[in-house]
C-alpha cells in the first residue's frame, strides 16, 4: 500500500499537507511529496482538488448496518448511586439519536438497582436494559464484559457510549475487543456526519497539542468513552420508557477475579466537577501555604480548590483535584486561574467553563488568551483584595 | 513466574510543537523515550522475578528505533527482548495493536503475568491492556497502585478508583496495567545496556510472517477506527484585560461579573446580585 503524487497535476495548494494527521507531506519545489513515514491512510486524498494524490489501496468495503439501531449509554453506578458522567453522556445521546432518528438507551447492571432505572429516563433513556445479579453487585471486568457482549448481540446497537471513567476505561476496550469493534478513547466532542450518519469522535491527542477527529466505519456498534464534565446532562420532563430485563448467567471460573473489600476515600474539599465556582492554583502560587488564600476565596464564592500538575507534584493540593489532561475536566459556571500560566494541558481541562478570570504576573501567560477577564498581577495581591471586596458584597446588600 | 511487560516508544509530549502554518506535529528532533508508565510496569515485573526467581520478557511494537526502549528495558532487568516491527505494522489502532500484541504473547505462551503500563502519553487511550487481555482471554486488572501478595495460582492487588481503592483477588495467568504510585523504577545498569546493545544480546525481531499475521489484519488496513481530520485546539476567547491598581481592577471584576450571568454561581453575590 503507497500514496504517490502525480507530479504534473499537483498545484503545490498544500491542502493534503494540512490534511495529512501524519505529518507525511511536504512541498518540495513547489509540489507535494509524500515522505518515508506515510501510513497510506488515505485523509489526503479526499481533499487534492486535481486528484494529483494516487493509492493502490484498494478501497475498504463497508458493511451493510442498516439493522443497527439505538444510541446506548453505559449507566454506570457504584453503591447503588449512578455517576454523573452517565447523565451527561444520556445528554449528549439525546442530540445523536435526533440527528439520526433512533432511540436513547441505558444500559445498567448490579445487584437490586432497579430504582436507577427511574432516573435514566428521566434524563432522556427511552430503554433501560437491566441486568441485576448477586455477583454484578461490585464492578468486575469480566462479569460486567459477559452481560453486555450479551445485549449488544442480541439488540445490535449502532452507537454505544461509556463515560471514561476508571470503570469505564477498564470496561470499555474489553467489551469492544469482545464484540469484534473499534473503540475511540477519551473523546471531548461527538458528533453525527449529516451525509454519512456516522458518529465523529474528537479527542485530544499527543498529550492535548492536536486534536484528531475519528471515525469508526467498519464496525458497529461505534464505541467510545467521552470524559467526564465535558457533556451536558439533560433531563426530560415528562420522559417515559421501557425496563427490559435482561437474565444473567454468571460463572465464577470465568470471571477470575473477586472483589475482596471497597474503601472508599472522602475527598477533603468540595469535588470540583460538581462546583460551580472552581479556583485553581498553578506554580505562582508559589507553597502549599499560598493555597490557604485561594481555600478562603473558594470558600466565599461557594466553590471548589483546583490545581494545575505541577501543584499536585509539589504536593500543595491532591490528586484528584488536578484539572487538566493528565488530570480531571471540569466545566463550572466560573473558573479563576490563579498563577496558572495555562500550558496546553491545562487549558484542555479547563476550557468548556463558562467564564474564566485568570490572575498572573506575566503578561504574555497563555492563561490570558482563554480568559474572559485577565488581571495582570501579583496573586498574592489581588486574591486578598478579591476576598475582602467580596466579603463587603455579601454582608453589605444594597 | 514468567513475565512479559509491554513498553512503548512514545514522542516526549512535554516538548511536543505544533507547525504554526500546517497546524500538524513538529516530529523532527522529538525525543523517543519510554512511556513513563511503562517503567513502573518494567519495575513490578523485575521486582517479582528477584523475589520468585522466572523470566522477564520486555516486548514492543514500533519502528526499528523502538529497540532503543529493548535495550533500556534490558537495562533496568528484563532477561529477553522482543521487538515487533514490520511496515504492515504501521498506522494501526488499539484493535489492530492489541491483536498484534496478542498474536506474539500466544507465541511467546507460558506466561503468568503480564505488565502495561496505564497509557501511553502519545495515545492516552489505556485500551491496549484490556485490549489483549481479552484476546487471550485472562483477567485483568487495571489501575493498580499495590500488589500486594503473589501466590502461584492468584495475586491481591489494589486497584485505584476516583474516590477510593478496591482490594482484588486475581486468578493467575493474569494481565496488570500499573499507576506510577506502584513503585519507583530503577535506573537501567551501565554493564547491562551495555550488554544489551552487543549483538548477541536477546533480543529477537518479529515481523508479521514470524507471527502469523496477514498485512491485512494488522496495522492501518487492519484497524476499525480511522483519523479522518487533525486540528490544532481553538482555545480562544474575548479576553478584556483588566489594568490599573489592585483595588479598581478588582472593583471592575466584580462589576464584570455581576453583570454577567455567572454571577447567580457565586456565593458571595447572593444578598446583592440582581439577576
Amino acid at each position: 500500500m503507497t500514496v504517490w503524487v502525480e507530479k504534473n497535476l499537483c498545484d503545490g495548494c498544500r491542502r493534503c499537507i494540512s490534511a495529512c494527521p501524519y505529518g507525511a507531506i511536504e512541498l518540495k519545489n513547489g509540489k507535494a511529496e509524500v515522505l518515508e513515514r506515510c501510513t497510506a491512510c488515505g485523509a489526503c486524498l479526499q481533499v487534492c482538488k486535481n486528484e494529483a494524490l494516487l493509492t493502490d489501496a484498494a478501497p475498504k468495503s463497508i458493511p451493510d448496518f442498516t439493522d443497527r439501531k439505538g444510541v446506548w449509554v453505559f449507566a454506570e453506578q457504584r453503591d447503588g448511586k449512578l455517576n454523573p458522567v452517565s447523565l451527561e453522556l444520556l445528554g449528549k445521546a439525546q442530540e445523536l439519536a435526533k440527528k439520526l432518528d433512533e432511540e436513547v438507551c441505558a444500559v445498567l447492571l448490579g445487584d437490586a438497582i432497579s430504582e436507577l432505572a427511574q432516573p435514566l429516563i428521566r434524563y432522556g433513556a427511552r430503554k433501560v436494559y437491566l441486568a441485576q445479579h448477586a455477583g454484578l453487585r461490585e464492578y468486575r471486568t469480566v462479569a460486567y464484559t459477559d452481560v453486555i457482549e450479551e445485549l449488544v448481540k442480541t439488540h445490535k446497537p449502532d452507537i454505544f457510549l461509556l463515560g471514561a471513567s476508571h470503570i469505564g476505561r477498564d470496561l470499555a476496550p474489553r467489551v469492544s475487543r469482545r464484540v469484534g469493534v473499534g473503540l475511540t478513547a477519551d473523546c471531548t466532542e461527538l458528533d453525527i456526519d449529516p451525509k454519512e450518519k456516522i458518529l465523529l469522535q474528537t479527542r485530544p491527542a499527543f498529550g492535548g497539542n492536536v486534536m484528531a477527529t475519528i471515525a469508526n466505519r467498519y464496525s458497529r456498534p461505534q464505541m467510545a468513552t467521552v470524559r467526564p464534565g465535558v457533556m451536558e446532562a439533560n433531563p426530560v420532563s415528562g420522559n417515559t420508557g421501557e425496563i427490559i430485563e435482561q437474565k444473567v448467567i454468571l460463572s465464577e471460573e470465568r470471571i477470575g477475579t473477586t472483589v475482596l473489600n471497597v474503601t472508599r476515600e472522602s475527598s477533603k474539599g468540595a469535588d470540583i466537577a460538581q462546583a460551580k465556582v472552581v479556583v485553581a492554583g498553578g506554580r505562582g502560587v508559589g507553597d502549599a501555604d499560598g493555597f490557604r488564600i485561594l481555600n478562603r476565596l473558594a470558600e466565599i464564592m461557594g466553590g471548589a480548590v483546583a490545581g494545575t500538575r505541577v501543584a499536585v507534584e509539589e504536593g500543595w493540593i491532591s490528586p484528584e483535584n488536578q484539572v487538566g489532561q493528565t488530570g480531571r475536566s471540569v466545566r463550572p459556571e466560573i473558573y479563576i486561574a490563579c498563577g496558572i500560566s495555562g500550558a496546553i494541558q491545562h487549558r484542555a481541562g479547563m476550557i468548556h467553563s463558562r467564564y474564566v478570570i485568570a490572575i498572573n504576573k506575566d503578561p504574555r501567560a497563555p492563561i490570558f488568551q482563554v480568559a474572559d477577564w485577565g488581571i495582570v498581577g501579583d496573586l498574592h495581591e489581588v486574591v486578598p483584595e478579591l476576598i475582602r471586596q467580596l466579603q463587603m458584597e455579601s454582608v453589605a446588600p444594597e | 513466574m514468567n513475565m512479559i511487560v509491554l513498553v512503548k516508544q512514545v514522542p516526549n509530549t512535554a516538548s511536543v510543537e505544533l507547525d504554526p502554518k500546517t497546524g500538524n506535529l513538529i516530529r523532527e528532533g522529538l525525543a523517543g523515550i519510554m512511556n513513563p508508565d511503562d517503567l513502573h510496569a518494567l519495575e513490578a515485573a523485575v521486582e517479582i522475578r528477584e523475589k520468585f526467581g522466572g523470566k522477564v520478557t520486555a516486548i514492543s511494537m514500533g519502528p526499528p528505533q523502538a529497540i532503543d526502549v529493548i535495550s533500556e528495558a534490558m537495562g533496568m532487568g528484563a532477561d529477553e527482548g522482543i521487538l515487533l516491527t514490520d511496515k504492515a505494522f504501521a498506522g494501526a489502532d488499539t484493535w489492530a495493536t492489541s491483536f498484534t500484541l496478542g498474536k506474539a504473547i500466544e507465541k511467546i505462551g507460558g506466561y503468568d503475568l503480564i505488565f502495561c503500563g496505564r497509557q501511553a502519553i502519545d495515545g492516552d487511550t489505556a485500551q491496549i491492556g484490556p485490549q489483549v487481555a481479552d484476546y487471550l482471554g485472562i483477567p485483568q486488572v487495571t489501575y493498580v497502585f499495590q500488589i500486594e501478595s503473589v501466590e502461584t495460582e492468584s495475586l491481591i492487588v489494589k486497584r485505584r478508583l476516583e474516590d477510593g481503592f478496591e482490594r482484588i483477588l486475581c486468578r493467575i495467568p493474569a494481565l496488570l496495567t500499573v499507576i506510577g504510585d506502584l513503585n519507583r523504577p530503577r535506573y537501567p545498569r551501565i554493564e547491562r545496556l551495555i550488554r544489551a546493545c552487543r549483538d548477541k544480546a536477546p533480543i529477537q525481531v518479529w515481523n508479521a510472517a514470524d507471527i502469523g499475521v496477514k498485512a491485512d489484519q494488522v496495522g492501518l488496513e487492519g484497524s476499525l477506527t480511522h483519523v479522518i481530520k487533525t486540528f490544532a485546539p481553538k482555545f480562544k476567547r474575548e479576553g478584556k484585560r483588566l489594568e490599573g491598581k489592585t483595588e479598581d481592577v478588582v472593583r471592575e471584576l466584580i462589576r464584570n461579573l455581576k453583570e454577567s450571568e455567572g454571577a447567580t454561581a457565586c456565593k458571595a453575590f447572593e444578598s446583592t446580585c440582581r439577576l
